[in-house]
């Protein structure tokens, strides 16, 4: 594979061929926030928080680094006023599902986001996707998906396969940044097995949702 | 059936077709295209055949029954060839008087033809009606020709004689070469140069290459990609070949929505014939080039139409956009280079090999080549499809071929390019339609879409239902996009309900910019359009709307009300009869008086005054006047005061 070049905020990058802009950028230790990411999975570009401005033959152009492959002698930058706005849209955006979530208070507090600037509207989930595609492409379950589209898309546990697949594994709980997969789970189960389903121990974050 | 081997044998064919077919024999056309077939053409066609036969005529008269006109205002429209008569409006029991009076005694029915509302003239053929005479039909002409399930009638207007030319005379470089002269650029909405999209396929490596048509056409009032392909089917299948024979591909896939049934029956039966003809499948008209077409029928979600979301449902799979920055004509179906262009792009091909690029850039403007299709309809008099040259100006579309705003209402605004387009006010209308035009005007081409409005059409509402549109038909996958018109929504809804605040539009203007620039594919990079553009030609109605709780439209249900004048009232109690709300207190001789907590706003008691009274009016951002005193409430009866 051969090595390319790039600068990231000033600082000149080695990257090797078929690489991300955000996988150059961590791996030179520089910092890009993202909630859809995982470095098991496809790309997913969702969340778009991962966005960058890239310069390339005098043309700025915005982009998300997790998808915009690394090429020779592109200029990125990965912090900017523009940058930094849109990224606290997001955060804004996504605060009025889930208004408690750590990693959206902690991004919130850098991007000085306010958590209230839209009507709450608890849904907890923020269709990260992470849950859904580590099932699919890791476990290789299909255990849960997305369902319906636009703004009422949802996630859900197929209850058929959940039934099966998900006692012993439950390794999606983890990924989930807001902590609405377990109450997902929870109610799969209460609906599948009400009599067990009351008593599902929850590993990891502390809330029961169910 | 005939399989036909070279160009040569194909000419022989057309030739014989045309020697069977005697120019003077009458020709009755019924159009019936999806919005004929909905006002009765299939009704009309059976009593054609019917009469015909009772009236012993069956062999000297044919009927075709062919895709739309385009004057669907008007429809189902009736042509007898050779003298090109025109009826519209058709019903069956005009099917007798038709066949004895103009067939047989070749006399013109007064009633059924044209009667120019603007000059009271009667117009007899077709081509002298306003609606047509501006036009410039190169696409959309041959659609009231052949009747689209016949293979014969587009050989007969010279169909499949692009292909054969090409494939006989000229490379598939040089086929690509004519395109790329030609500058023809995307009807879908993009407007990107088909022949720089075409050679990115044809050059890449990668030998398994893909050609699709995109007839996902979803945008509210547009249907010119229906009827083109519900009209004339072999156009387009023509078209697609030429492009597999240019960039070296085999299959091809056409993407069309499963509420077009009429269009999905219409290009099937196309490709059955074009298949036993030999226009498809292997080693085409003789030439070794091989070439098949499948149907792949969407179950109508408008993000489809954006060409990563309609490959991806091509592949089977949920039709949402990727996330990828390699363009599709590099890695498109299947990760392999495929060439998407819609409807009306690929009816344009044949057309252009036919006649080449230099004749098809002597029509349009600097740098929108050709004629464009627009649908048009709304508030205007002559509903349809329109064709015209690029770099024709708005007006002559909405006055000239559109014949105004019915009803003696003002023009207000016309909405062109589809939900994310954008709204042109009226001091705009010198605007020669063209891509860059349409873009530097804030709106769009898109894929034709001509919605117009008149003066009592809100904008905010406008832009609330456009808006509302694109957030129901959001794939959900990227924030700026779900969320971002999740609450867009929420706050144009507010305005429009007299809820706004101060810092709205503000808000507005930052969810617009996250969408814009962060939104995952075109559908949420382009949705603030609706509002921005509102926003740039009307914002004293949005601040109308915030700041004084007044609809300058009069149009938002909840920032107006109905007030009936008690100088005007004469008592007729006509409102009263017909309120469903019971809000009208009304007696005899008395002025009435509309109960404003009972009234439900729905406009009956404005609709059904008489308009020499014109007693009820609507008010808006100012309180009702109190109801007239009881004892002042008589109506003299004195008649002339």
């Amino acid at each position: 594979m051969s090595e390319i070049r790039l600068e990231i905020d000033g600082k000149s990058v080695t990257a090797s061929e078929g690489m991300t802009l955000l996988e150059a950028a961590r791996g030179a230790g520089i910092k890009i926030p993202t909630l859809c990411y995982h470095e098991k999975l496809e790309p997913f570009g969702g969340c778009r928080l991962c966005i960058v401005e890239v310069e390339e033959r005098g043309w700025t152009k915005m982009v998300v680094s997790c998808v915009f492959p690394a090429a020779e002698g592109l200029v990125v930058r990965t912090r900017s006023e523009k940058i930094d706005r849109i990224r606290k849209m997001i955060i804004e955006l996504l605060l009025a599902h889930a208004p408690d979530a750590f990693e959206l208070l902690d991004l919130a507090k850098e991007y000085g986001a306010d958590r209230n600037r839209f009507e709450k509207e608890a849904s907890f989930c923020i269709h990260c996707g992470l849950c859904v595609r580590y099932c699919a492409e890791v476990k290789g379950k299909h255990a849960i998906g997305f369902v319906d589209r636009g703004v009422r898309k949802e996630i859900a546990f197929v209850p058929e396969i959940a039934a099966n697949e998900c006692w012993n594994c439950k390794e999606c709980f983890e990924l989930c940044p807001t902590e609405a997969l377990q109450a997902a789970y929870v109610l799969t189960t209460a609906m599948t097995s009400p009599l067990s389903g009351a008593s599902i121990p929850v590993p990891g974050k502390s809330g029961d949702h169910g | 059936m005939p399989l036909i081997n070279s160009p040569a044998e194909l000419d022989t064919f057309r030739e014989d077709i045309l020697s069977q077919r005697d120019p003077n024999k009458p020709c009755i056309t019924l159009c019936s295209g999806s919005a004929c077939h909905a006002t009765g053409s299939h009704d009309v066609a059976a009593r054609l055949a019917e009469e015909l036969e009772k009236q012993g005529l069956a062999k000297e008269v044919d009927i075709r029954r062919t895709g739309c006109h385009g004057f669907c205002e008007r429809g189902p429209i009736i042509v007898i060839h050779p003298d090109e008569i025109c009826y519209f409006q058709i019903q069956p029991d005009d099917v007798p008087e038709i066949i004895t009076e103009t067939i047989k005694g070749k006399k013109v029915i007064e009633r059924l033809v044209y009667d120019d509302p603007a000059t009271n003239e009667k117009i007899v053929q077709e081509s002298k009606i306003p609606f047509y005479k501006h036009q410039q039909r190169l696409v959309f002409g041959s659609n009231s020709s052949v009747d689209p399930k016949s293979i014969d009638d587009y050989l007969a207007i010279g169909g499949y004689n692009a292909l054969a030319k090409a494939l006989d005379r000229m490379t598939d470089e040089e086929v690509l070469e004519e395109i790329k002269k030609s500058n023809l650029r995307g009807r879908g909405g993009g407007g990107f140069p088909a022949g720089r999209k075409w050679e990115g396929s044809r050059n890449d490596p990668e030998p398994v290459k893909y050609v699709i048509v995109n007839a996902d056409e979803g945008d509210p009032g547009a249907y010119m990609d229906r009827s083109l392909l519900e009209g004339n089917p072999h156009a387009i299948l023509e078209g697609l070949t030429l492009g597999a024979y240019a960039i070296g591909a085999h299959e091809g896939y056409i993407y069309v929505r499963q509420e077009y049934p009429l269009a999905v029956e219409n290009v099937h039966t196309a490709i059955r014939l074009a298949e036993e003809y030999g226009f498809l499948g292997k080693n085409i008209l003789g030439s070794g080039f091989d070439f098949e077409v499948k149907v792949h029928k969407g179950a109508g979600a408008f993000v489809c139409g954006e060409s990563t979301a309609l490959m991806t449902a091509l592949e089977g799979r949920v039709g949402e956009p990727r996330p990828k920055y390699i363009r599709s004509n590099i890695k498109g179906l299947w990760e392999k280079p495929s060439v998407l262009n819609n409807v009306e792009t690929w009816a344009n091909v044949p057309m252009i090999i036919n006649k080449g690029a230099d004749w098809f850039t002597e029509h349009g403007t600097e740098t929108s080549k050709g004629t464009k299709i627009f649908s048009l309809v709304g508030k205007i008099t002559n509903t349809g499809l329109v064709e015209v040259p690029m770099g024709t100006p708005l007006k002559d579309i909405i006055f000239k071929i559109g014949g105004g705003i019915p009803g003696g209402r003002k023009f207000k605004a016309v909405q062109t390019g589809g939900p994310s387009g954008g709204c042109i006010p009226e001091d705009q209308l010198d605007l020669p339609v063209g891509f860059d035009e349409l873009t530097k005007a804030g709106s769009m081409m898109g894929s034709g879409g001509m919605i117009v409005m008149d003066e009592d059409t809100c904008m905010v509402d406008v832009a609330r239902y456009f808006i509302e549109f694109l957030t129901d038909e959001s794939c959900g996958k990227c924030v700026p996009c779900r969320e971002g018109l999740r609450q867009m929504l929420k706050i144009l809804t507010n305005i429009t309900q007299g809820k706004g605040k101060e810092g709205d539009i503000e808000l507005l203007e930052a969810l617009s910019e996250t969408a814009m620039e962060a939104a995952l594919c075109a559908l949420g990079k382009s949705a603030p359009n609706p509002f921005l553009s509102t926003l740039r030609y009307f914002r004293e109605e949005y601040e109308a709307h915030i700041n004084e709780k007044r609809c300058p439209a009069l149009s938002c249900k909840e920032l107006i009300n109905y007030y009936i004048d008690p100088t005007k009232c004469k008592a007729c109690r006509m409102c009263f009869r017909k309120c469903p709300a019971n809000a009208i207190d009304s007696a005899k001789n008395k002025v009435h008086i509309i109960d404003q907590e009972k009234c439900t706003k729905c406009g009956t008691c404005f609709e059904v005054c008489p308009p020499k009274f014109g007693a009820v009016t609507k008010i808006s951002g100012q309180p009702v006047p109190p109801p007239v005193p009881e004892e002042e409430r008589t109506i003299r009866k004195s008649k002339d005061k």
